[in-house]
């Protein structure tokens, strides 16, 4: 097996950001005092007159980013996630989502691998929150290069859209000949027992516990769906039609995100067992980001173990 | 200004105040207190000031107003319509089900509305990021956003204050409508702003104060904003809630209520009369 090689999505968030200023010179960046976590620091010193740092005041950037938006700028407004969907979503809704305004939310540090810092920073209830809003498109990148094709595909939107990033370093699993597409899901894996439906960082841990699966003789289906809103409804259908059984796994509460969103589809034109692994309605703690996924049960084996569970029941 | 500009705007403050009562007794809801206090400012704005062609309301240079105190949707409704962004006819529809006059100020629906707004605090924050765009475009397009004193309380609204001086938006000018009243009271008694002038001072604002209801003291300060560079500026405009409607002024229960069909021709009667007086002046 190859080396397997590591990068946060928050930096090939940076990187595309830098890379898309010169195509767009229109292209804009605001941050909330987090540039260097953020990553948006990389644009910021390639591009020092078109980055405008709001200090701590996420909601104002909000509104900020809407009113350039509506002046014909193409905005990246960045924060953490626990801020950019939490702090500021009634401004998110209101200022951006009703006009429906073309800003581009930079989410990073978003779910519980922000590890140390803890609960108040581990942002599990984004999705949710940013899925309620109409009109909002919602693009949860799995590694370093469907980020980068992600980035460049937002430029054309317009609409708001909530791109979300992880601050863990994690596997980058595809290569330049992958095919990114706003709201299409990608098949990662062909099976016929059950499929597994990840996002994020957690398609990596799909891809291995498909392994464990094909060990024991389970032949399971991987999807990546970095596109949470609109949901790619055609390949989940067409998964619950052709394994009657689907496992979701996200970075993310357990309500209301990639789970929540199959599980809807699914109950309301092909019921088939449907089983969430996420964070399981609770909070994140401190602790090395690694050992908290497995603690909170967002690893291949956990992902495996439901996989059997969603078997079990369709042959129930 | 001359005689004659001032008399049309008298007029016309007079036809957004009718368009206020015309429009929420139609609706039989909406604000006509904060909206009858700004009717004047508006005239002011909207027909000797800004720089808009209702005839191509998405250009790009036009100046730009964000009625960030939304719930008086009312009179800018009025000031539109009667400046020709949509006919005046439409007036009395505001807040139907199947009119484009919704109760807050709806950008994507309404033509000449520059922001969508009515959840507080949050246009100051997007006429700042409009500021921005124009100074990034080099254009001398302005922004202008009015602001209630009860908004004040909005904690966004030091967010935003604090990012125009601090980035020098001197293509900004916020207008903040001080008539006294919110929903639950005065603004002394429910939580105080004051003093506003000395907290925009504080904030690094250009700040002029005057009265909202003389058009003279509106364009003088209006003027004063677009030459003075370095800094945004702050209008304090002392106004009457309900102003030109006398059983409404300076009452806190018109902030939310709409006139009853008495109360509608009582107004309007009012209205009509001062209205005669200036045509006749």
């Amino acid at each position: 097996m190859a080396e397997i090689i590591k990068k946060a999505t928050r930096d090939a968030y940076g990187e595309s950001l830098v890379a898309l200023a010169a195509e767009y010179p229109d292209l804009v960046v605001l941050d909330s005092d987090l540039a260097a976590a953020t990553k948006t620091v990389m644009f910021r010193k390639a591009y020092p007159d078109r980055f405008f740092d709001c200090g701590i005041s996420e909601q104002n950037m909000m509104g900020i980013a809407a009113g350039l938006a509506a002046s014909g700028k193409q905005v990246f407004a960045s924060t953490f996630a626990m801020f950019a969907a939490g702090r500021a979503f009634e401004q998110v809704r209101n200022s951006i989502g009703y006009p429906h305004l073309p800003v581009k939310i930079g989410a990073t540090h978003a779910g519980i691998s922000v590890g140390e810092d803890g609960a108040t920073h581990q942002c599990c209830e984004d999705i949710a929150l940013m899925r309620t809003i109409p009109g909002m498109t919602i693009i949860n990148p799995a590694d370093a290069v469907e980020t980068a094709a992600a980035m460049r595909a937002v430029m054309k939107l317009d609409g708001p859209v909530y791109m979300r990033f992880g601050r863990l370093a994690v596997p980058v699993i595809f290569d330049d000949t992958l095919k990114f597409e706003i709201g299409k899901g990608i098949q990662i894996k062909e099976g016929n027992d059950v499929t597994i439906i990840a996002t994020g960082l957690m398609v990596s841990e799909a891809i291995a516990a498909a392994e464990l699966l094909e060990n024991e003789g389970i032949s399971a289906r991987v999807i990546n769906m970095a596109t949470i809103k609109p949901l790619d409804t055609e390949i989940v259908l067409k998964a619950a039609k052709e394994t009657r059984a689907i496992v979701t796994a996200e970075e993310h509460s357990i309500i209301g995100g990639l789970g929540g969103a199959v599980a809807e589809t699914v109950c309301e034109a092909l019921p088939v067992p449907v089983v969430r692994v996420g964070v399981n309605d609770v909070f994140g703690r401190s602790g090395p980001a690694l050992d908290l996924l497995k603690l909170f049960g967002l690893s291949a084996e956990n992902i495996a173990d439901k996989a059997k569970q969603a078997i079990k029941m369709k042959n129930s | 200004m001359d005689a004659t500009t001032k008399k049309q705007l008298l007029i016309t403050a007079t036809k957004i105040r009718m368009a206020v009562i015309e429009g929420t007794y139609n609706a039989k809801s909406g604000h006509p207190g904060g909206s009858l206090s700004i009717a004047d400012t508006l005239a002011v704005l909207y027909f000797l000031h800004m720089r808009t062609d209702p005839a191509n309301p998405g250009w790009q240079d036009r100046d730009r107003l964000v009625l960030s105190k939304g719930h008086t949707a009312p009179a800018l409704y009025g000031a539109l319509a009667l400046s020709g962004f949509f006919p005046v006819e439409e007036i009395p529809t505001l807040r139907h089900i199947d009119s484009h006059l919704q109760g807050h100020p709806d950008m994507k629906g309404t033509p000449g509305v520059d922001m969508s707004t009515g959840s507080l605090g949050q246009g100051i924050s997007a006429a700042v990021g409009m500021a921005l765009a124009a100074k990034l475009d080099g254009s001398d397009r302005r922004v202008f956003a009015i602001l209630g004193d009860g908004e004040l309380e909005e904690g966004q609204v030091w967010e935003a204050t604090m990012f125009a001086a601090h980035k020098k938006l001197d293509n900004l000018c916020l207008i903040i409508d001080n008539n006294h009243l919110q929903i639950d009271g005065t603004v002394e008694e429910v939580n105080s702003p004051y003093p506003i002038p000395e907290k925009f001072v504080a904030f690094g604002f250009n700040v002029i104060t005057i009265d909202g209801h003389d058009l003279d003291q509106i364009e003088s300060a209006l003027t004063a904003a677009a030459g003075y560079k370095g800094k945004p500026t702050a209008i304090i405009q002392k106004s009457v809630k309900g102003k030109g409607v006398s059983f409404m002024e300076n009452q806190v229960g018109w902030h939310g209520t709409a006139p009853n069909k008495e109360q509608y021709e009582q107004a309007m009667q009012e209205l009509k009369a001062q209205l005669a007086k200036y045509e006749e002046a």
